[in-house]
C-alpha cells in the first residue's frame, strides 16, 4: 500500500474500508459539502487560464500560496455548480494535503482517485480528477524548484 | 424562453417541460430517469421519484467497449419498474448531455417511448423544484426488449471511414481545441485518451452546446438551432449525418438536436469517437 504524508493518508484508509458503492458516495458527498472556494485574496474572477485544470469538465482551478513554516496552502475553485466529485476532490486535496511541504505533495500519486472514486468511473471523469492531482503535483514541484533556487 | 410548442420543432413531443414533470410525479404511465455525467449528484439529491441510470454500470458491457446486450437491457428496465408502454422522461446534468446518452441507448433496443426533461437538472434546481434523497423501489417488470439493432442510429468505425471516403458530411461536437488537435497548455497533462490530434477529414466542428441557452439548458428554437447547422455549416435535414465527439455521450446530444427537433432522417453516433479514431492505424486525420 502506498504511503501517503499527512491527513490524506487518514482519508484514504477510510475510503479503503468502505464496504459498497453507498457508502463511498455518502463520504464523497460528505467531502463535496465541505468544499470552500478560493477566497478573493488569492483570485477572482476572470480566473487565469493558466491556473486551470486541463480536461476537467467541471471547470476547475487550482492554486497554491507558500506558507511561512514551509507548507503550501492549496486553493480550488469549480465552476460548474453541478460538479460535485471536483468538489470533492478537491475537499479532499484541501483537507488531505494542505498542511504538507510541497516535497511530500509531489509524491503524491494520481492513483488516489481511483481509491477515492472507484476504479468503474468514467474515462472522462477519471481524466480530469486526475488531471486535478497532476496540477496539485506541478504547483508542489515549482514551489519546490522555487524553494532550491 | 418560449414555450416548446412554440420553437419551432420537428418533433415538439420528444421535450416535456418541468411544469409538466412537476405535474406528472404521480402519473404511473411515465418513469422518470436520471442520467448524470457526476455520479455522485443523484444521491446528493433528484426528482421525487426518478431512479438513476449510470451509463458506465448501467448501460455499458462490463467487459467489451460495447454496449449492455439484450438480456441486460431487459434486466435494468425491470430493475426500474419500466414496461413496454411506460413512457420514459430523462434528464440530467451537463444539459441533459448524458440524457440525451440514455435516450440514444435505449433507442437501440427499440424503447421509442421517451422523452427528455427540457433544462434537465439544472433548470430543475434553479427554479427551486422539490429534490429527494429518497430512491425509489418499484415492481419489478416482465421487459421483453428487441434485440439491439445497430444499423439505424449507430455508425461503427468501417462505416465511418467508408462515409469519410463517400466525402458525407460529419459533425466533430468536441471544444475548437480538441477538433484542431492542438497540444493542451501544459506538458505531461492527460490528453484526450488519443496517440493522435485533430479531427475526422472533413468534420463540421459545432461544438454541442452551442445547441442550448446556458442560462437554464433549455434547447434553443429551430430557428436559431437551423442558422447554426445550416445557416454556418451548410447541413440539411435530408443529408446522411454522422456526429462524434470523444466517447460518444456529447454527440448523443447533438444526434437527438438534429434528429428530433430539426427532423434530420438520417443521423448516426458514432460512439467509438475521438478515442478509436485517433488511437486506430491508418485512418486519415485532419489537423
Amino acid at each position: 500500500m502506498a504511503d501517503y504524508p499527512g491527513k490524506l493518508g487518514e482519508i484514504i484508509e477510510d475510503f479503503e474500508e468502505l464496504l459498497d458503492r453507498r457508502e463511498r458516495t455518502e463520504l464523497l458527498i460528505y467531502y463535496a459539502d465541505q468544499f470552500v472556494e478560493v477566497p478573493d485574496a488569492i483570485a477572482s474572477r476572470p480566473f487565469e487560464e493558466n491556473h486551470r485544470v486541463p480536461a476537467c469538465e467541471s471547470e476547475a482551478f487550482v492554486w497554491s500560496d507558500p506558507q511561512k513554516d514551509g507548507t503550501l496552502k492549496l486553493y480550488f475553485a469549480v465552476e460548474n455548480p453541478q460538479g460535485l466529485s471536483a468538489k470533492a476532490m478537491a475537499a479532499i486535496l484541501d483537507q488531505g494535503l494542505s498542511d504538507q511541504p510541497p516535497a511530500e505533495i509531489a509524491k503524491v500519486s494520481s492513483d488516489i482517485v481511483f481509491t477515492l472514486f472507484g476504479n468503474d468511473i468514467s474515462m472522462g471523469k477519471g481524466t480530469g480528477l486526475t488531471g486535478m492531482v497532476s496540477m496539485v503535483k506541478a504547483l508542489a514541484e515549482q514551489s519546490l524548484n522555487a524553494q532550491q533556487n | 424562453m418560449t414555450d416548446i410548442t412554440e420553437r419551432g420543432y420537428s418533433n415538439p413531443d420528444i421535450l416535456v417541460s418541468t411544469d409538466w414533470v412537476a405535474d406528472n410525479l404521480d402519473n404511473p404511465s411515465i418513469r422518470i430517469v436520471e442520467s448524470n455525467e457526476d455520479q455522485l449528484l443523484y444521491s446528493s439529491g433528484h426528482v421525487p421519484g426518478a431512479v438513476e441510470v449510470d451509463w458506465v454500470r448501467d448501460l455499458n458491457d462490463p467487459l467489451r467497449r460495447d454496449y449492455i446486450d439484450q438480456g441486460a437491457f431487459e434486466a435494468l428496465m425491470s430493475r426500474i419498474g419500466v414496461t413496454p408502454d411506460t413512457t420514459v422522461i430523462f434528464y440530467g446534468d451537463k444539459n441533459n448531455w448524458w440524457a440525451s446518452y440514455a435516450l440514444w441507448v435505449f433507442q437501440l433496443f427499440g424503447h421509442s417511448n421517451a422523452k427528455i426533461m427540457d433544462g434537465g437538472r439544472l433548470k430543475w434546481e434553479k427554479e427551486g423544484r422539490d429534490m429527494t434523497r429518497d430512491v425509489p423501489e418499484y415492481p419489478a417488470t416482465e421487459y421483453k426488449a428487441q434485440p439491439r439493432d445497430d444499423s439505424q442510429i449507430r455508425a461503427l468505425r468501417d462505416q465511418v471511414l467508408a462515409h469519410v471516403e463517400a466525402a458525407k458530411p460529419l459533425v466533430d461536437v468536441r471544444s475548437p481545441g480538441e477538433y484542431s488537435g492542438e497540444r493542451l497548455h501544459m506538458e505531461g497533462y492527460p490528453q484526450e485518451g488519443a496517440v493522435r490530434g485533430g479531427h475526422i477529414p472533413g468534420a463540421k466542428n459545432v461544438p454541442w452546446s452551442k445547441a442550448v441557452n446556458p442560462e437554464d439548458g433549455t434547447f434553443k428554437t429551430a430557428d436559431e438551432l437551423t442558422a447554426i447547422y445550416s445557416g454556418e455549416q451548410g447541413l440539411n435535414a435530408g443529408d446522411d449525418v454522422v456526429v462524434y465527439c470523444r466517447i460518444g455521450e456529447r454527440s448523443s446530444h447533438t444526434w437527438f438536436v438534429l434528429k428530433y427537433l430539426l427532423g434530420y432522417e438520417n443521423v448516426r453516433n458514432y460512439d467509438g469517437s475521438w478515442t478509436e479514431w485517433g488511437n486506430s492505424v491508418g485512418v486519415p486525420i485532419e489537423k
